[in-house]
């Protein structure tokens, strides 16, 4: 990936991410709460529950029901962003619970919802990977089974070179073949739970992406991680 | 082994000797946590204790609930838990005639009750023994139900220091509700605070002795006014 010297607008290195931070317990009032941010992109997760599914006629007697909930906060975004659901955020929700869905143990939760609501303080692209990483780690905090975390992150293609953690001036790339977005869930063990794309790529670069996603997952892995071990104090 | 913090998806110890308990599952010879909390280890058995989450009935818990709704045959009970529970008029201690049920509990009465049985459609509840019942007076502070624990400390330790520092009878229900009934609204008060204190310092080692600093410091200006009022009487 030498190849020629690429710039990316911020200096960051190829396969660099931005810094991350998270933080579990933010939100006192919900069952299980985290805090993920890439560098300007911050998300918030609160989870609630398993309660009972309300209304009656939608409650699952086979197994519980994840149900999330992603919002951009009007602020979030340089221009005013009209509030309440949209189309995109409806699709990220959906998007986001079937990300999760393969590693929360539902199956006991008979006629229960968990709430996953996911805000999103401040927006720099990447806001899903944010959401879903913050969402992980609320739901382990809100003590669900699970059978991992998992942990997100967004692969790009600017022109012909692959970067990791897009930021929105590279999201708007115009040079070249233009700006591919990747978002791509993996489990701690590198299993796929959710990849999307946006853009053109060929089957050898999406192979190349993956391999730089799964290296740049066990980073966010070891972020998760350390915020849920260092948030018991003895 | 010391108890240490673990991850869902982390493996808390590898070989074939030993057995999953609560909060873990074993995959070939590890055993790997499914919940978030302390994993800890005790004659092979390996569990995890959740830090967090929902409250979980289990059968022979004490807790305390309110009557949502009276039907004809017993009481719907809110017991802060997914699940509903309920409460039959063949589980009270003396006969209930069908018309005359919301005079033994009405809506929104709170009362202590014990978990008779858990099955997937609901929780049975039981007043039929020693010390449960109706809740006259009082007042109820609601606690993280996973801090339970701590409140009544080892082997009951941390509640009988209350009981004897405040003189106030103390019942704490699993679900984190705990009823306070003291001669003065000042001690129930003050047993209040107490709980506070130990939720918020729940991960301290020796946390009764912590406690009972805590009581010699905020007893001064409060047994004043109680031994006042004794010595008048």
């Amino acid at each position: 990936m030498t190849t020629k010297a690429f710039k990316r607008p911020d200096g960051r290195e190829l396969d660099e991410t931005r810094k991350m931070t998270a933080k579990v317990g933010v939100v006192p009032n919900a069952d299980g709460s985290a805090m993920f941010s890439f560098g300007d992109t911050i998300a918030i997760a609160a989870v609630y529950g398993p309660r009972k599914m309300h209304p009656q006629h939608s409650q699952d007697p086979e197994k519980g029901t994840l149900r999330c909930n992603y919002n951009m906060f009007s602020f979030s975004v340089a221009e005013r962003a009209r509030p309440g659901p949209n189309r995109r955020s409806m699709e990220i929700s959906k998007v986001t619970e079937w990300a999760l869905e393969p590693i929360v143990m539902i199956d006991q939760y008979q006629n229960m919802v968990i709430d996953v609501h996911i805000s999103i303080l401040q927006a720099n692209a990447s806001t899903r990977c944010a959401g879903i990483n913050a969402a992980a780690l609320a739901l382990a905090h809100a003590g669900i089974p699970m059978k991992g975390l998992v942990s997100s992150v967004s692969i790009g293609k600017l022109d012909k070179t692959l970067v990791v953690d897009l930021i929105k001036d590279e999201e708007d790339w115009e040079e070249g073949e233009g700006a591919t977005d990747i978002p791509i869930t993996l489990t701690s063990d590198g299993k796929i739970t959710h990849m999307q794309l946006d853009g053109k790529i060929t089957g050898k670069e999406l192979k190349e992406a993956l391999q730089l996603a799964k290296k740049a997952n066990k980073e966010v892995y070891e972020v998760q991680k350390k915020a849920l071990k260092e948030s018991i104090k003895f | 082994m010391e108890r240490k913090v673990v991850i869902p998806g982390e493996v808390i110890i590898s070989g074939e000797e030993y057995l999953p308990g609560e909060g873990v599952e074993k995959k070939g010879n590890d055993i790997v946590a499914i919940k978030y909390g302390l994993a800890e280890e005790a004659a092979r058995l390996v569990k995890v204790i959740a830090l967090s989450g929902v409250y979980q009935p289990r059968r022979g818990n004490v807790v305390i609930g309110k009557v949502e709704n009276v039907t004809f045959n017993g009481w719907m009970v809110d017991i802060d838990c997914p699940i509903g529970a309920f409460l039959p008029v063949s589980e009270t201690p003396r006969y209930v005639s069908k018309d005359r049920m919301t005079e033994v509990l009405d809506i929104n009465d709170m009362f202590v009750s014990k978990i008779m049985g858990v099955n997937g459609r609901g929780i049975d509840l039981t007043i039929n023994m020693r010390g449960l019942g109706k809740i006259d007076e009082g007042i109820i502070v609601k606690i993280n139900s996973n801090k339970v624990p701590r409140v009544i400390g080892k082997e009951g330790s941390m509640i009988n220091l209350i009981k004897k520092e405040t003189g106030c009878n103390v019942t704490v229900g699993q679900n984190g509700l705990i009823w306070i009934k003291g001669d003065k609204i000042e001690d129930e008060l003050h047993v209040r605070d107490a709980i506070t204190f130990i939720t918020e310092k729940s991960f301290t080692h020796g946390l009764t002795e912590e406690v009972e600093k805590w009581f010699e410091k905020n007893k001064k200006g409060e047994k004043k006014k109680v031994e006042k009022e004794g010595d008048e009487e």
